[in-house]
């Protein structure tokens, strides 16, 4: 009788004890959360008007190049072209969508070429070599003016995704 | 029980070491000051005669030096050259008459350094003079001067806990953990992307130093971030100090600021928003994690008594 | 290779033929035999250990956000502002550890002072005592290494004034030969207090000082195993007739219990209550393990009014505070290695609680009531004539009462004609 009385009792402190201890797992996990100053550093604002055509410069948003060119007039509209007074560009994570190395830009060629595999990209951010699966992605952006708020998303932003045309990032 | 006795030699023997080491060991450190309770008894005047309209027109005087921007009247110079010039640049005025005591601004009108507290910095006699002025001959045109600025001022209930403290501490007392500086909130920016500079902070870092050096040569050291005042003193240091700064520490060059008892409230809240936001949070977990370790410990008496019934 | 026979991978049987699983489970837990006679305070070595994991755990969660950079504040800012305002429940970790190394303290000292009232230092258990000496003394070096990481004012004078305790301690080696700076410098990695300073005593806080830590409660347990736990009438225990009882089921006539489960259960309990203790101060009443004072970050130009060390090195302070430095040095050594002889000092056979050890009950007392009035003295401002007065005299007391312990303990008469 006593036997079963100790395992009772044994067995329920030990079950309240388990609850105590998922307490303090999920303090443990908020205390990996990222950061508040973090989560509010993740705005960033570009201004586009000095670019040029064919010729991608590079910002910064949330620690990550994002790329800015002015596609050539040459070149086919695309869906994903964000429009800013009336000049088309491509606005995108510069990261290759395949293992994240930052391919580089080669002009004559109108094309993004990753040199850690050899995946390729054409001035809309298409995939037209593999091994990249999707298209570049662009970042959740607002339209202030002729400026863009990276990190927020703008109407222009959520139609881009509800239509497939990038991923979320 | 025997056991109860050894716990309670136990407990004693502890409680007497905290109680030297803690409550009787700080009394012997801090002799405990009474404060006034805000009272400003020294200040013999009366402000109830004021005249809002004359007062409007006595205001040209101040806003030489200070802005109203309620009003639409700027400062004539910015933070920075107000301070190389005066040694701090002098607060604006919109809501001085909701968070200081009358009777202070009264007595300021017509003897800064006394309403001030700093007569030993600022002794006229022997020559020099506080940067601030007399501004009024009298006692009716200083009680026209309050009684326009109370004619402008907000309701206290309008005024935030931020905007007290930047107003009457903010110009002196940095606060890092806010982003706030002597000359205001510290601005967003963005480095350059490739030589990692940021030169519009840079500016903005040199403004604050050039604001510091002249704050600091007119004080005679830079005053303290108050980030985390509120943990570094006691609430009851803290209010004595503010409401009269000498009955804490005699010969300092800190000001008396003449906040009124509720406005005083209003700057200890911001202090302790910015020095100890997890308070509420230690709150309302306390209560939770108490509970559970007296269940624990009912659970742990009973599988405990389960054994050790049998032993005796 | 020694024979195996056949089992089922991850059976009892199979671990228990690689590992001695079923040994170790006996020797460790179900027939480690404690005595029965024993009261709460044999609880306080299992409530040690918990609260050292408490502090463990605590460090690691404010490891991951402490960066230990004396310039611009860096480091106090990512405690002060960094841990305790943007971290989920950084405030938490914060108040936990720091008063956690509060009472890990007190209750090491209540652990002694059982220790040394039961007469659990010898006849066999002077290792236990040394090993824990040694764990006090890491401890203490763990909590004064912590104290410097906040940088606020009391870490950098402390760090300040203990440092400049060993300023002509050591003359120039070999006339300067070695190339050895002054050595308080050398300690400092600086001549004051600074980055380098910061950096080396982080190292041993984080690094160092657990490690020895650890080891050292590894021996502390070896060296109990053998001797066994004592109890609260010093009795001289024949465990193996004691543990047949047992086993037999005469549970009322045996004069032990095994560790797992029974001794557990009431350790268990203890901790419950401690714990409610532990989380209330951590949770409402902190300021005692969290000192205003170091709430203001280091200015290597202003002294604040009052420096103090935390309460529990508080009577070795006052030890060496009324001394010159050398002397003060001295003293504060003999203070910390006169309590490792014990069981060398106390010349008397006797293993019995202290009230019926004759002079030595009256010894016991007495150094408990000094060392509190010492750890009260140490805090107290020594401009203050009658404070310094009760200080010089409760420290010569200290002295004192350790010179006569061989001579009381010599003349004591046997207890219970037990030798």
């Amino acid at each position: 009788m006593s036997d079963r009385r100790q395992f009772i009792t044994g067995a329920g402190l030990a079950a309240f004890t388990g609850l105590g201890a998922l307490g303090v797992l999920y303090g443990a996990k908020r205390t990996w959360d990222p950061l508040p100053s973090v989560a509010a550093a993740g705005f960033t604002t570009i201004d586009v008007s000095a670019a040029e055509e064919n010729v991608p410069y590079t910002e910064m948003w949330r620690g990550k190049p994002i790329f800015v060119l002015k596609r050539p007039k040459s070149e086919k509209p695309n869906d994903r072209d964000i429009v800013i007074d009336g000049e088309r560009y491509m606005i995108t994570v510069g990261l290759c969508t395949h293992l994240g190395c930052i391919p580089a830009y080669v002009g004559v060629e109108k094309k993004f070429k990753c040199a850690c595999h050899g995946g390729e990209f054409d001035s809309a951010g298409m995939v037209v070599k593999s091994p990249p699966q999707r298209p570049l992605d662009i970042p959740p952006f607002r339209m202030d003016g002729k400026k863009l708020v990276l990190g927020e998303e703008g109407p222009e932003y959520k139609k881009l995704l509800a239509d497939g045309l990038t991923a979320k990032v | 029980m025997k056991e109860l006795k050894i716990l309670a030699v136990v407990v004693f023997f502890t409680l007497v070491t905290y109680w030297g080491v803690e409550p009787y060991a700080h009394s012997q450190m801090h002799k405990h000051v009474e404060g006034e309770g805000f009272k400003y008894a020294e200040f013999k005047v009366d402000a109830s005669k004021g005249n809002a309209e004359n007062g409007k027109a006595l205001i040209a005087g101040c806003v030489g030096c200070h802005s109203i921007s309620s009003q639409k009247m700027a400062a004539p110079m910015d933070a920075v050259s107000a301070a190389a010039a005066y040694g701090v640049n002098p607060p604006d005025l919109s809501n001085a008459a909701a968070i200081y005591d009358e009777k202070f601004l009264v007595d300021l009108m017509k003897n800064p350094a006394h309403a001030l507290g700093v007569e030993h910095k600022f002794d006229m006699a022997a020559g020099k003079m506080h940067p601030m002025p007399p501004m009024a001959g009298d006692d009716q045109s200083a009680a026209d001067i309050v009684a326009y600025l109370k004619s402008i001022a907000p309701k206290l209930e309008e005024v935030t806990p931020k905007e007290a403290y930047e107003n009457a501490c903010g110009r002196c007392h940095a606060m890092r953990y806010a982003k706030w500086t002597q000359i205001g909130t510290v601005p967003k920016t963005k480095p350059n992307i490739t030589t990692h500079q940021d030169i519009e902070k840079l500016k903005f870092d040199q403004k604050v130093a050039e604001y510091q050096g002249s704050l600091a040569k007119y004080m005679g050291k830079l005053p303290p971030d108050l980030s985390i005042m509120i943990r570094a003193r006691s609430e009851h240091f803290l209010e004595t100090f503010v409401e009269n700064p000498q009955s804490q520490l005699p010969g300092t060059a800190m000001p008396r600021v003449g906040l009124s008892e509720e406005g005083y409230a209003k700057v200890e809240a911001y202090l302790e928003e910015v020095g100890d936001p997890s308070k509420s949070k230690r709150e309302a977990v306390g209560p939770w994690v108490l509970g559970f370790f007296f269940i624990f410990t009912i659970l742990a008496y009973l599988w405990k008594q389960s054994h050790w019934k049998e032993l005796h | 290779m020694a024979h195996f026979d056949k089992a089922m991978p991850f059976s009892n049987k199979w671990m228990d033929q690689r590992l001695a699983v079923n040994t170790l489970q006996k020797v460790m837990s179900t027939e480690y035999w404690i005595p029965k006679n024993i009261n709460f305070l044999w609880a306080m070595g299992m409530v040690l250990a918990a609260t050292f994991g408490i502090l463990l755990i605590s460090g690691i969660f404010l490891l991951m956000y402490y960066v230990p950079d004396a310039d611009n504040a860096t480091a106090f800012d990512s405690v002060n502002y960094t841990i305790m305002s943007e971290v989920g429940y950084g405030w938490f970790w914060r108040h936990i550890h720091g008063v956690g190394a509060s009472l890990v303290f007190l209750i090491t000292y209540i652990h002694m002072f059982t220790g040394i009232y039961y007469g659990s230092y010898k006849r066999g258990r002077e290792l236990i005592w040394l090993s824990g000496m040694g764990l006090f003394i890491a401890f203490s070096a763990e909590a004064f290494s912590g104290y410097m990481l906040p940088w606020g004012q009391m870490s950098y004078w402390a760090g300040m004034v203990i440092t400049n305790l060993f300023e002509g301690a050591t003359p120039d080696i070999l006339g300067g030969a070695l190339n050895f700076p002054h050595f308080v410098e050398w300690l400092r990695g600086d001549y004051v207090p600074g980055q380098a300073f910061l950096g080396r005593f982080f190292m041993l806080h984080v690094v160092l000082f657990p490690l020895v830590i650890m080891g050292l409660i590894v021996l502390h347990f070896g060296t109990l195993r053998i001797p066994h736990v004592n109890n609260q009438d010093g009795e001289e225990i024949d465990f193996e007739e004691s543990a047949a009882l047992w086993k037999a089921g005469r549970k009322k006539e045996a004069k032990v219990i095994p560790f797992n489960p029974v001794f557990l259960s009431k350790d268990v309990f203890v901790m419950g209550v401690y714990f409610i203790l532990f989380f209330y101060l951590v949770f409402y009443h902190f300021e005692f393990a969290m000192d205003p004072v170091n709430f203001d970050p280091a200015d290597p130009l202003k002294t604040p009014a009052h420096i103090y060390p935390e309460w529990y090195f508080l009577w070795s302070y006052e030890m060496l505070r009324p001394f010159s430095k050398n002397i003060g040095l001295l003293w504060f050594a003999f203070a910390q290695g006169i309590l490792m002889a014990l069981p060398f000092l106390d010349r008397s056979p006797n293993v019995a609680p202290a009230n019926r050890r004759g002079l030595f009950k009256y010894w016991f007392w007495a150094l408990l009531i000094d060392m509190i009035i010492l750890t009260v003295m140490g805090k107290l401002p020594p401009t203050d004539a009658t404070f310094s007065a009760i200080g010089y005299g409760a420290a010569v007391t200290f002295i004192g009462l350790w010179v006569v312990l061989p001579f009381i303990t010599m003349m004591e008469k046997p207890v219970g004609g037990k030798k």
